[in-house]
């Protein structure tokens, strides 16, 4: 057992970087945010922080996005609906938890909900203030809808473009109903106006603190549970599907299962990463369902590198990073930049950053 | 399959609680009584008005290694997709042993149940090494859950040794399946077939774009596996099939044309007449 996890280990370098990685700035983070004091250079501001935690709750979601893609083939340009919904299921019992305190001063409805004359809390509002039933909305709702879309179009056998254009048209179809004011979520505005997580102060340093570690946390645990599944049989008869689909049914594998599990599975992280995303960034709308949202993050797997997980991880922080610089520096030109280098990478670079890095640690060895 | 076999695994007790699931079914030892293992009869199937295969009859004997040619468009493939359930036929009937219709089971079913299928253009896995792509085509436990969790056995490592021994491919074994020539790719796709230890295998033009020594080592390799299966092998290369026939059928236009010996076949006036135009 013990020469199994060793072997394990020592063949996946990259990944255990990132782990790495994560294990110290989990501890270094919140230590430089809230030991070291302000005026000191090291000290890490909380602006940064955040902006980190949402960093990593970006590259949690491309991680979802790199199982299907890399290892299924399963090009999904809809995935920030998984995303959204997780971040509105966090957001719901955010906004439940305002309770009194909001500008209304309605304890039992939100804010939005006065304003639109309701009486009462929408059938499907109730049980959200209980913080482990929205938790397991978070993984749940978009589990069901990736279940019983998956379902439909597996089952058809409808892949490659064509599939890419259907889970586009799903987050489309999911942005212009969240945008309506009668489907009870506030709209174009979304939820906002958060309080408390738990109790705990969604503003204080500390909160803040621990939404990171929180969030460096599900990364390392999807990456491991990620990688555990394409290194078992099922990732080696996931990746076949990807490369000869009707010799993997021929074989005798029920392709549609496979590929429906998965896509599920990859719909509850980005549920998780939209539920950390949401109480960092302090708002949730429709427009985290517009299909440019979707296609950024296969943006950011492209560009890391696809079918490696850790690939995905570098990828988001990467274009992310460049993204806070550029949108702040030279607003204007982001969007062509970001184009430009959808298309350069996919010219260039079919294997992403880390397939440049390992290319060179091989012509470098002898 | 000898009768005392037959009777010692009918009275065994695993045999008859095999018999209660519908796995059981497929067990080998119970369908092929009388002889024959693949019934095909009065099977007609039509492309927009074009009988791609018209009123065919077609047995094939357990253990038997049959030939079967004939012209494009004689229907070979169309013959095959209907046995493996890729092509529904409009009319007739096809039977796997004495009891199982496969014209009412999937092709995931009809592949597990034991009719293994190779293509004409090699198709393995070309990411994964050849140790892998025979444990992929093994036959297990296919569903998602057992396979997220299944592990190698002793006794399944010593079936891939064995089968790539059979293939000749034991020094390749941690080789990824791509990088392999021509030839050994075709070889590694009949081992991937033997993994899912099949009754039936049908193999779809095998020697095509091999150069002569390797088309040698397949017509070894398919003799030396008839007996323990039935293969049926589907070919152009008429050399070849003289090399490995004992039964011949020829197919034209949708029909079984002709069928016997290699002489008998070369021999009869209607294969001259569509085959020479004699």
């Amino acid at each position: 057992m013990l020469k199994l996890i060793t072997r394990y280990i020592q063949r996946d370098t990259g990944g255990n970087t990132l782990l790495g990685v994560l294990a110290l700035i989990t501890v270094l983070v919140p230590v430089l945010n809230l030991v070291v004091p302000e005026g000191s250079a090291l000290h890490l501001s909380t602006y940064t922080v955040t902006l980190l935690g949402k960093y990593l709750t970006y590259a949690l979601l491309a991680v979802a996005l790199d199982l299907i893609w890399g290892y299924c083939g399963i090009l999904s340009l809809g995935h920030g609906a998984f995303f959204a919904l997780g971040g509105y299921a966090m957001g719901m019992y955010l906004m439940r938890q305002i309770g009194g305190r909001g500008v209304y001063g309605n304890a039992d409805l939100p804010d939005f909900m006065v304003f639109l004359n309701w009486t009462e809390l929408p059938w499907y509002w109730h049980g959200f203030n209980h913080f482990g039933i929205a938790m397991l909305m978070v993984v749940l709702v978009p589990a069901a809808l990736a279940y019983v879309f998956g379902w439909l179009a597996f089952r058809s056998r409808v892949t490659g473009v064509y599939l890419s254009i259907i889970t586009q048209a799903l987050t489309f179809a999911l942005m212009l109903a969240f945008f309506r004011n009668e489907m009870g979520f506030g709209g174009n505005n979304g939820l906002t106006d958060f309080k408390e997580i738990l109790g705990y102060n969604l503003h204080s340093d500390a909160t803040r603190a621990a939404l990171f570690v929180a969030s460096a946390l599900a990364l390392a645990v999807a990456y491991i549970t990620c990688r555990a599944i394409v290194n078992s049989k099922l990732g080696r008869v996931v990746v076949a599907v990807r490369d000869a689909e009707s010799r993997a049914r021929f074989i005798g594998y029920r392709v549609e299962q496979y590929k429906l599990w998965l896509f599920v599975f990859s719909a509850m992280l980005a549920g998780i990463a939209g539920a950390l995303y949401v109480p960092q960034v302090g708002i949730i709308n429709p427009g985290e369902f517009s299909p440019l949202n979707s296609i950024e993050m296969v943006i950011w797997v492209a560009v890391g590198g696809r079918g490696t997980l850790y690939g995905a991880v570098a990828g988001a922080l990467l274009v992310n990073y460049a993204k806070s610089y550029f949108t702040a520096e030279l607003p204007e030109v982001w969007l062509f930049m970001l184009g430009s280098l959808f298309v350069l990478v996919t010219i260039l670079l079919p294997r992403g950053v880390i397939g440049l890095l390992r290319r060179s640690s091989a012509e470098a060895a002898p | 399959m000898n009768v005392r076999a037959i009777t010692r695994n009918l009275v065994k007790p695993a045999s008859w609680k095999k018999l209660l699931n519908r796995r059981a079914v497929f067990d080998p030892h119970l369908n092929a009584t009388h002889g024959t293992i693949l019934y095909m009869e009065d099977v007609t199937v039509s492309f927009d008005g074009f009988k791609a295969l018209n009123k065919l009859s077609l047995y094939i004997d357990d253990g038997e290694l049959r030939c079967i040619i004939g012209a494009n468009g004689a229907g070979k493939t169309t013959l095959m997709d209907v046995i493996t359930g890729k092509t529904r036929p409009d009319e007739g009937s096809v039977f796997f042993g004495q009891t199982i219709d496969l014209l009412q089971l999937s092709e995931t079913e009809i592949a597990q149940g034991g009719i293994g299928r190779k293509f004409q253009k090699p198709t393995v896995f070309e990411h994964h090494s050849v140790f892998e792509n025979l444990e992929l085509a093994m036959h297990a436990d296919k569903r998602v859950w057992p396979t997220l969790f299944a592990r190698l056995s002793g006794e399944q490592r010593e079936r891939i040794d064995e089968v790539l021994e059979i293939i000749g491919l034991s020094v390749e074994r941690v080789r990824r399946a791509g990088l392999l020539s021509h030839g050994q790719k075709q070889w590694l796709e009949i081992g991937m077939l033997l993994m899912q230890n099949p009754r039936v295998l049908l193999v779809d033009e095998p020697v095509a774009g091999m150069t002569g020594q390797e088309t040698e080592r397949t017509a070894e390799l398919l003799t030396s596996l008839a007996g323990r299966h039935s293969v049926v092998v589907v070919e152009h290369d008429m050399e070849f099939v003289r090399s490995i026939a004992r039964k011949v059928t020829v197919l034209h236009e949708g029909s079984v044309l002709a069928e016997g010996s290699m002489n008998d076949v070369q021999n009869n006036p209607r294969v001259k007449e569509v085959y020479l135009g004699e």
